[in-house]
């Protein structure tokens, strides 16, 4: 390897790495600011060091334990959330699954229109939506249930679910469906035992889609729930931010536990998540 | 080659017509399997909307929010944090999406990690960001008193410091998708167009000007116009890190209809979102036609 072919390949590393830091950094400072609190002592977590002196777990004892008046219902917020998002995901692979099915493969009259009002609603933006809906739940009396928020969450996710299943479904071969037709096979056991089974990959892209995006939701979730036993964790943590003596490395320490699930869940997922969702945005 | 299927589909389902069963049939299917959707639309969306407007009928409700202040400013707000976020964040997303195409053990580990701000839940990360920037205990002011013995300015107290961190936090939570959407733009295109392109002595500018650029400019536009839209509906990144303050000077419109709302103005906050639908409607109605195809 000549001299100078040396230079010119460490001055590209070199360049990669002045790129890399900062990117690095620039990601992880807010994230490793929220752990370094969960694993400090109280007094200790505003002294500026990078690594605390004394790391302890006793925050994450005292929020597994519900020992804050702030974290009475921990568990119950924690629920609170996981039953909303399962809910919210599997009614949206339903709704979306069959509005997908018959606008894709039974090409029924109007379809298109349909696809075009739900992807109409796609673009509009979720907070547009929130201040009507919140009245909306008001008049039909499901303000503090948590079905409000599973209802609003499925109606924000399943446009983009419809679209997403669409493309899939557009791509599966034609003479699938009309050798189960001469079998003599009803469309809805076509859809039951061909479709959903070749769409599975789709399936868990879209799934997981509305799962996160229900788990996270914050601005619906506390127009729509605000009994203290009603909210979902993203509010709670909301409250603990609108109090003066709010305990920071507690908050933290909840908020931690609360980002890890979505952070795992979408790695577990990571490789039907980019297929199937950058597809679609790639495609224009 | 979408447009090739669906034409073959269309022949096939005609000669299907004459057997298995009618046509009808088929349609009541179809109709019993889109109703779960058509009802969530109708109970959900239309009615609400259309509830909305009926709220925002009256005329007064537009010189009420002409005279408000809060309403004027909200609207420079939005158009700034549009404009400025968006363009920085795009820009940003295309130079990362080509840092990583390297193929190196590090920037692969890196990418991992790069994406947690979009797999992580906005309020944990975005309270985390605030406390970093309290004027006495966070972090950041502790450098700087710990660097320059001068007490660090009050962030959030600011009205433009505040918008502009707000920005910051925008960028922080979004860029990651965008830069894996531009990514896969780019490794879309054909290697072997570099590697003639290195053949004849072209540099890095000149592949980018040449090859790359051409061939991701209209994903390119296509995700600003989107991110255009999903960040008009952005109430996480202004309402959690200052909540609209100092004296309501950081609203955008997203966090401006809670306002209204929490001030039982419920009309108005209708009539703010009316108002800015000029602008969301040709945007939507562009991509629409640029995503129905």
């Amino acid at each position: 390897m000549t001299r100078r072919k040396l230079f010119r390949e460490v001055s590209a590393e070199a360049g990669l790495l002045l790129i890399g830091i900062p990117v690095l950094l620039w990601t992880m400072i807010p994230i490793y600011h929220m752990f370094l609190f969960a694993i400090s002592p109280k007094d200790a977590a505003f002294s500026g060091q990078l690594w605390p002196a004394h790391p302890t777990v006793r925050n994450f004892e005292i929020v597994f334990g519900q020992k804050h008046h702030f974290l009475y219902n921990f568990w119950l917020q924690m629920w609170n959330s996981l039953a909303i998002s399962c809910a919210t995901a599997v009614l949206t692979l339903m709704v979306a699954s069959a509005a997908a099915f018959a606008i894709s493969r039974l090409r029924m009259k109007g379809g298109r229109l349909v696809m075009n009002l739900a992807l109409f609603t796609y673009f509009i933006p979720a907070a547009f939506l929130a201040v009507p809906m919140y009245k909306t739940m008001g008049m039909y009396g499901l303000l503090n249930n948590d079905w409000a928020l599973i209802l609003a969450m499925v109606t924000v996710a399943s446009p983009y679910a419809i679209w997403i299943l669409r493309q899939a479904s557009d791509k599966l071969p034609v003479e699938l469906d009309e050798a189960a037709l001469i079998d003599g096979a009803s469309p809805f056991q076509l859809f039951r035992m061909v479709y959903l089974p070749l769409m599975v990959p789709s399936l868990i892209a879209v799934g997981t889609y509305a799962l996160l995006l229900a788990w996270n939701e914050y601005l619906y979730a506390f127009l729509l729930l605000s009994r203290e036993t009603a909210i979902t964790l993203p509010v709670a943590l909301g409250n603990f931010l609108s109090a003066d003596d709010s305990p920071w490395e507690l908050l933290m320490t909840a908020g931690f536990i609360y980002a890890l699930p979505p952070a795992a869940i979408y790695y577990a997922f990571r490789r039907y998540m980019s297929s199937g969702l950058t597809a679609g945005a790639v495609k224009g | 080659m979408t447009t090739t299927t669906i034409d073959s589909n269309t022949r096939r389902d005609s000669r299907r017509a004459g057997f298995g069963f009618a046509l009808s049939e088929k349609q009541v299917w179809g109709l019993l399997f889109v109703a779960p959707y058509l009802a969530i639309f109708v109970g959900f969306v239309v009615f609400p909307v259309g509830y909305a407007f009926w709220l925002a009928r009256s005329p007064q409700l537009y010189v009420d929010l002409y005279n408000d202040p809060v309403f004027l400013r909200t609207a420079v707000n939005t158009l700034v944090f549009l404009i400025v976020a968006i363009n920085v964040k795009m820009a940003i997303a295309l130079f990362l999406s080509g840092f990583f195409t390297h193929k190196r053990w590090w920037v692969k580990i890196l990418a991992v990690l790069f994406v947690l701000p979009w797999a992580v839940p906005s309020i944990p990360t975005i309270i985390s960001v605030r406390f970093m920037l309290n004027p006495e205990w966070g972090v950041i002011n502790q450098l700087i008193f710990q660097l320059t013995a001068e007490d660090g300015p009050n962030w959030l107290n600011d009205p433009t410091l505040a918008l502009s961190l707000s920005m910051v936090v925008h960028i922080w939570k979004s860029l990651p998708f965008w830069t894996l959407i531009l990514l896969a733009g780019r490794l879309a295109i054909p290697h072997e167009l570099y590697e003639a392109a290195s053949v004849d002595g072209a540099g890095a500018w000149h592949r980018f000007a040449y090859i790359t650029w051409p061939s991701i400019s209209t994903l390119y536009v296509t995700c600003t116009l989107l991110s255009m839209i999903f960040t008009v509906g952005d109430f996480n990144s202004v309402y959690l890190l200052t909540g609209g303050g100092p004296a309501d000077l950081t609203h955008v419109l997203a966090t401006l209809g809670i306002r209204y709302l929490r001030l039982d103005q419920v009309g108005m906050a209708m009539a703010s979102i009316v108002c800015c639908l000029p602008l969301i409607l040709p945007l939507v109605y562009f991509m629409m036609k640029r995503l129905s195809r």
